[in-house]
């Protein structure tokens, strides 16, 4: 059985965004650069299934600048067995990524049960490439995915949606499940995983040797800029305990004469 | 005159709000609405009322309820026959999970949860937040027609005076033969509340909370005030409340009109999810928080002092 992760390297969520000086994108060179978030749900899964079955192969792939491949190299120090790298910019949209992601994984020559991503990346916040990818694999899918279980070649699966309610879906392999917070707890990396992770196949691709060009790209980014900054409010001390009547009145007034959102 | 197609996402006996928003947005091109399974005649109206010439009904086997294989296929098929320029569904559960397919199934282009967007002629351009609304961008699409956009719930507002018109309806039939993900089951969450991304109020606990059964000191206030209660990652993280509530990043991105944080610092990552609201106030102990520098009123004091009296305030200007 072979299962393919997606993953993507994404700047740290304490990062303080600023745009580029021609805002065709965000200034990334003092970056900290980690693993997608919710990708590392989808690789803690491919791990865990791959824990029922030593016949399981688990190959971590990523579309992404090579300024380093940190994120594939914690997929394999956590126990995923080859890695494949396209080279790319890392502002691709959608539509290219999954299309680089689709032609990497046949490149392997390996035929996919299970393909698993993370329900979106916290960068672009898109929430295209697993939909998009399955679809051009001519895949079932299932998003925000919770609740995971296998039963032979068949999957019930949790997903979230509105205000907490779950859909369960029975679905069969082969299928692409992208993965949401609260799946699983994902493991750290052990030393001898990482010592291995060194020695592990890494296969990298140029988007051009797949055969994608500008030609694919479907959206354009201009004009990153920072959000407008709210002008500074209004203050009120109710440390003490005696002021705290009249501050709140006053507050419920504002928030009924000025801001009218009451 | 673009020729636009706004699907409207079926809830209860109505509408996704988000459909109404959008039609008031792209007034003045050729808008037509396109929705699964039946709609009553009053919604049918107020789509009319918002702007949408024709009403399209799809119906057919295994179209009941949802799915990401059951919508894109029949929303491809009818769509094939529409010659349409621009196709726009809410940024909800459902429309993140199968409009991607669907600008698959046409080979398009699509843009994610748009929070703004105009016509220069019949090109149409719009703004979305990227990296969790630390920064904004504009987003424009090129390829192959029709284009798919999905727009956050509450970002585009309503318009405020729709005319008043009758819809032209018409039946489209498609028959869903082979689905491979189906739903067996719904789970409902623990709260009927709206989701927090569609919530117009927010009342929102942080790592002070302490707990989760203190939680329900904010669960009283959202009573009040008709609120969705969420959480800070702090608080989810230590267990106080489920991820589904979780505001940031990581989790929700909201834009309320109103939103309370409550014992929440504003790390960056929060504030990120949160600062679009409209209207914020903090209640902190800590009056140096991140969090004050994004509220429009802040108040320095234990929230488990200040939120019973907000609580009571509210309750009797509100009539409760």
């Amino acid at each position: 059985m072979n299962i393919f992760v997606c993953i993507k390297q994404v700047p740290d969520t304490e990062t303080k965004v600023v745009p580029n000086k021609d805002g065709s994108f965000i200034e990334t060179s003092s970056i900290k650069w980690i693993m997608n978030p919710y990708d590392e749900f989808a690789v803690e899964q491919a791990l865990l299934v791959k824990g029922t079955n030593a016949n399981i192969n688990v190959t971590v792939a990523r579309v992404g600048s090579v300024q380093s491949s940190e994120a594939l190299r914690t997929a394999l120090a956590m126990g995923a067995d080859d890695a494949i790298l396209v080279e790319a910019a890392d502002n691709l949209d959608s539509y290219t990524t999954a299309k680089a992601l689709k032609l990497a994984i046949e490149k392997s020559g390996k035929k996919p049960d299970l393909i698993l991503t993370g329900k979106q990346a916290i960068d672009s916040d898109c929430l295209q490439v697993p939909q998009l990818l399955a679809q051009m694999m001519g895949l079932p899918s299932v998003s925000v995915v919770v609740g995971f279980e296998l039963n032979g070649e068949n999957l019930v699966l949790k997903r979230e949606i509105e205000g907490g309610a779950l859909e369960i879906y029975n679905v069969g392999l082969p299928c692409l499940v992208a993965c949401g917070k609260g799946l699983n707890t994902p493991r750290y990396a052990s030393l001898p995983g990482i010592m291995k992770a060194k020695k592990k196949p890494l296969t990298q691709h140029t988007l051009a040797a797949l055969g994608i060009s500008d030609a694919d790209r479907k959206v354009k980014y201009s004009e990153f800029k920072l959000p407008p900054e709210k002008p500074a409010g209004k203050k009120f001390d109710a440390s003490e305990e005696q002021n705290i009547g009249k501050v709140v009145k006053e507050v419920v007034t504002l928030l009924r004469n000025e801001a009218k959102v009451i | 005159m673009a020729k636009v197609l706004v699907f409207a996402e079926p809830h209860g006996t109505t509408v996704k709000s988000v459909t109404f928003e959008i039609l008031g947005k792209a007034q003045g091109h050729n808008l037509e609405v396109v929705t699964i399974g039946n709609l009553g005649a009053g919604t049918l109206q107020d789509l009319a009322k918002y702007g949408a010439q024709k009403v399209h009904t799809i119906k057919g086997k295994n179209l009941e309820k949802y799915s990401p294989e059951g919508y894109a296929e029949a929303l491809h098929d009818f769509i094939s026959k529409g010659n349409y320029d621009y196709v726009f569904a809410g940024a909800t559960s459902a429309g993140k999970d199968f409009f991607p397919r669907l600008a698959g199934m046409f080979n398009s282009g699509m843009a994610s949860d748009v929070v703004n967007f105009l016509f220069e002629g019949d090109k149409w351009y719009g703004t979305r937040p990227l990296f969790a609304g630390k920064c904004l961008a504009k987003v424009e699409l090129q390829g192959s027609k029709p284009h798919f956009i999905t727009i956050r719930p509450n970002a585009l507002g309503l318009p405020s005076a729709p005319k008043s018109a009758s819809p032209t309806t018409s039946e489209f039939s498609h028959d869903v033969t082979s689905m491979r993900a189906v739903i067996k089951e719904i789970v409902k969450g623990a709260s009927e509340k709206l989701d927090l991304t569609e919530a117009n109020i927010i009342v929102s606990g942080g790592r002070a909370m302490g707990n989760a059964d203190n939680f329900k000191v904010l669960n009283q206030l959202a009573d009040v005030i008709g609120a969705t209660v969420g959480a800070s990652r702090a608080a989810v993280d230590s267990g106080f409340a489920p991820h589904s509530m979780q505001v940031g990043q990581t989790g929700r991105t909201v834009s309320p009109s109103l939103y309370i944080a409550c014992g929440i610092s504003g790390a960056i990552q929060h504030l990120a999810g949160m600062r679009t609201s409209k209207v914020i106030v903090a209640i902190n102990t800590d009056k140096d928080a991140p969090i004050f520098t994004k509220a429009d009123y802040g108040i320095v004091g234990d929230l488990f002092k200040v939120v019973p009296v907000l609580t009571q305030e509210l309750k009797n200007l509100l009539g409760k």
